[in-house]
């Protein structure tokens, strides 16, 4: 796939994330032109890239959306739940076809095709039932120029035609292009009622070089196209010239505005409005007067000329909130652009590159440390022992451009609890907190499914119908709260709900049932509870299509296991439940614990190891220990891995715990915490099972990170075998 | 004594032309008080050949000389109109039918 695809891709994403996010906060404000105007960008931007890329199945269908929301933002229909419903189809949809181009497959599939001939016939529906429009159905690209646009309480000028300002760049002749031919072309559009010629930036006849263009043209023109239509006109020339568009019945001081932007003389340019009849005379002097009228004395305002808006206001020409809304939007472009200006696009992989160099620096950095400290040249010493801890900053600050906010996951589940919400005939609220927490871009990939699921869960069999809420006292609107925040080195994620909670008696019942837990054993609440995590558990009394279809809780687990995190649940009947997700900030760093056997030295991820005992009654060929009572199995890691040289006086055992099954490792020596930066295996080890990566320690040499999963289950399958063979004393050594 | 001159041109005012028409056309005003353009060899202008008569136009005004077009070829005297700018340079325009109310 060429870049250029590649990039409309990820920006469509982008733009799609957008437009859901408006689409589902426009239900709520239906009114808010700003947002009506944001929706509508992201699909014209859409529409336009897909049109660069020639990927004309995504373009036709686009259009027919962005025509709709045209009909929208200019006041012909209202939003109505059964159009937000369309528009987030249709969105659902343009992700399918985006899937289709990112598949790199020439057309869309036979059944996304046809979905999408429905959507842009219900499509058209809409656009032909709006009792405003009667015109027939090509006529549903262009937009009634004379439509009744709604305002914002007067400062309109009396035109029903848009106002098209250019300036045309230097180069563009030289590019080969000849700007009449645009305005002519833009003459096709519709009627040019009113042309000036700009002639302004035409230098003295020394300095003027023939080849360049100096002209300008402020244009009225009465159109049926769109604001889109007329940019188009000008693509070729866009990083050329400067273009402004006033839609028809704009506002007064967009117009002035407009005449203080462009270079010209502010009053040489209003005369030109008023010859090419955009604004009448009347209209402009009102205008510049009040902006050229002397300050009254205003204390509070400083020496600051007043704002147009604030000459607006006080001429009861616009309202105050109107103008506020304008400057905030104003502000929020500026904060938009801002922001993007200061994020760079980095491929993943060059960041893991990156990442894996930086691993290499800091071997290097610490063999040339204990080099130096060998030399015992002071000099050498301390230069050294400044890089290595520049080499820790930056393994620090490459780790820190992995991270990213949590919030554009969180984000995504708007959707889900108002689609999912509707299906159930529930209200249901989403609440997000912490959308700012930070972790590793690969956990947050992988936590979307399992997040998924447990918000499924909240709303499916969380929250109460609404008459049963009712007659519980609460109200009838249930809340689902997603949280993230860090917590001492991990980042801990809750998701809660404000429900019924969870039946600790139906659940324990089940699970003596199902044999997960003997009849008579006592537990306590919260270990009750947390056993809707065990493999094949479903509480719900009615299986729906959302959930409780018996792959639930466990896999959840085990998903955030393979993160090496955990998961818990804390309920309260009646009052709701919380499940808590807690995670390693990043899956590059662990806190390992350091063992030796022999001259080599390993780690354990310290989360799963319990104790450390010593190994007593070490002769006895036996592969299992009496901890307190329990049968302990354990490996020798010295025999595992082949280590040759005398076992030391004393042995000790490491005791790991991993999905509820305990077992020791037998090692030589414990050598305390360690913080390693896990750096994967070469595919040549790919088959080799129980080491799970390798690290390098703070004297150069490797330690290999063992797979402690992968021990356990080996040693289960050895017992087996051992048993079946009836045969205690051979102990096969692993081939795999 | 005013001297007037006429001067007809026949390249076509175009981006092709203008680096050469630039000097050729000031140094024709430079020479003479009054400068009449015969367009009606003209068979096509763009907007490098309109900036060259707006120049042309300009440079006059500013040495209180007289420029006047004449003859317009149907190329000339359409893109004058087109761009509203019959007014700026005074000059008796034939209106062509299909511009006509």
């Amino acid at each position: 796939m060429d870049e250029i695809t590649s990039v409309f891709i990820q920006e469509a994403q982008e733009q799609l994330a957008e437009l859901e996010a408006g689409l589902l906060q426009l239900e709520q404000e239906p009114d808010n032109p700003d947002l009506l105007n944001a929706i509508f960008r992201a699909a014209h931007t859409i529409k336009g890239g897909s049109g660069v890329i020639e990927c004309h199945f995504i373009e036709a269908f686009t259009h027919g959306v962005e025509n709709l929301l045209d009909a929208v933002r200019n006041g012909e229909m209202a939003v109505t739940p059964a159009l937000a419903s369309l528009l987030l189809a249709c969105r659902d949809h343009m992700g399918l076809l985006l899937e289709t181009l990112a598949a790199e497959q020439a057309e869309p599939d036979a059944a996304i095709l046809a979905a999408g001939r429905q959507l842009s016939e219900q499509l058209l529906d809409f656009l032909t039932d709006k009792p405003a429009d009667p015109g027939p159905v090509h006529a549903v690209t262009l937009r009634k120029a004379t439509g009744d646009v709604k305002t914002s309480g007067g400062g309109i000028v009396s035109t029903d035609c848009w106002y098209i300002s250019v300036r045309f760049g230097p180069n563009v002749l030289r590019g080969g292009m000849d700007p009449l031919s645009f305005i002519r072309f833009l003459a096709s559009l519709g009627e040019i009622l009113g042309i000036e010629t700009i002639t302004d930036a035409l230098p003295a006849a020394a300095e003027m070089d023939p080849e360049s263009c100096y002209l300008g043209f402020e244009i009225r023109l009465q159109t049926r196209a769109s604001k889109a239509d007329i940019e188009h006109v000008f693509d070729f020339v866009r990083d050329e010239c400067e273009l402004r568009i006033l839609p028809p019945n704009s506002k007064l001081s967009e117009y002035i505005r407009h005449i203080q932007e462009l270079p010209e003389d502010t009053m040489r340019l209003g005369e030109i409005l008023v010859r090419c009849g955009a604004l009448t005379q009347a209209e402009l002097d009102q205008g510049l007067q009040e902006q050229q009228r002397p300050e009254a004395p205003r204390p509070e305002l400083g020496n600051f000329p007043p704002h147009i808006g604030e000459i607006l206001v006080d001429q009861k020409v616009v309202h105050q909130e109107v103008v506020e809304a304008a400057v905030i939007r104003q502000a929020q472009v500026r904060d938009k652009k801002a922001k993007e200006a200061r994020l760079v696009r980095v491929q993943a992989d060059k960041l893991d590159q990156l990442i894996d160099l930086v691993g290499e620096l800091v071997i290097a950095g610490a063999s040339a440390n204990l080099l130096a400290r060998r030399s015992k040249q002071a000099d050498l010493i301390e230069t050294t022992s400044t890089l290595s801890r520049l080499v820790e900053d930056i393994r620090d600050s490459a780790l820190q451009l992995r991270m990213v906010q949590i919030g554009d996951t969180f984000n995504r589940f708007n959707r889900v609890v108002r689609d999912v919400a509707k299906e159930l005939g529930k209200e249901i609220e989403l609440v997000i907190s912490g959308a700012e927490t930070e972790l590793d871009k690969t956990v947050v990939e992988k936590i979307g499914d399992p997040l998924m699921h447990l918000v499924r869960n909240s709303l499916d069999h969380g929250i109460e119908a609404a008459a049963l809420r009712l007659e519980r006292g609460k109200p009838a609107l249930g809340r689902v709260s997603l949280n993230a925040f860090h917590d001492s080195g991990c980042i801990v994620i809750e998701v809660s709900d404000d429900g019924g909670g969870l039946p600790r008696e139906k659940i324990l019942a089940k699970a003596q049932e199902r044999g997960i837990v003997p009849p008579g054993q006592g537990l306590s609440d919260s270990e009750i509870v947390n056993l809707i995590f065990e493999p094949g558990f479903s509480t719900a009394d009615q299986v729906s299509n959302l959930s409780g279809r018996g792959v639930g809780m466990d896999v959840v687990r085990r998903n955030i296991q393979a993160l090496r995190g955990s998961v818990d649940v804390v309920s309260v009947e009646g009052q709701g439940t919380t499940f808590s997700i807690r995670l390693p900030l990043t899956l590059a760093i662990i806190d390992g614990f350091l063992v030796g056997v022999g001259k080599s030295a390993y780690v354990i991820p310290l989360d799963m190891v319990i104790e450390c005992i010593e190994l007593r009654d070490r002769n006895a060929q036996r592969d299992f220990l009496n901890l307190r009572g329990e049968v302990l199995p354990f490996v020798r890691l010295r025999e595992m891995f082949e280590i040759g040289g005398k076992r030391p006086a004393r042995e000790n055992v490491v005791v790991v715990q991993y999905a509820g099954q305990k077992a020791g490792i037998v090692v030589d020596q414990l050598m305390g915490e360690f913080q390693t930066v896990i750096k994967p295996l070469s595919s040549i080890f790919r088959h080799l099972r129980g080491i799970g990566g390798s690290t390098i320690l703070g004297s150069g040499e490797v330690a290999l990170i063992l797979d402690v999963q992968a021990l356990i289950q080996r040693n289960e399958k050895q017992e087996d075998q051992q048993l079946a063979s009836r045969n205690p004393g051979q102990r096969p050594i692993s081939q795999s | 004594m005013t001297c007037s001159r006429l001067l007809a041109l026949t390249d076509d005012l175009t981006i092709y032309h203008a680096l050469e028409l630039k000097p050729f056309l000031l140094a024709a005003l430079a020479e003479a008080d009054e400068l009449e353009l015969d367009l009606s060899g003209v068979a096509a202008m763009d907007t490098a050949g309109l900036q060259l008569l707006i120049l042309l136009k300009a440079e006059a005004q500013a040495a209180g000389k007289a420029l006047r077009i004449s003859r317009h070829s149907p190329a000339v005297s359409e893109v004058i109109d087109f761009c509203n700018l019959g007014a700026k340079f005074g000059d008796p325009l034939i209106i062509p039918a299909h511009a006509a109310p």
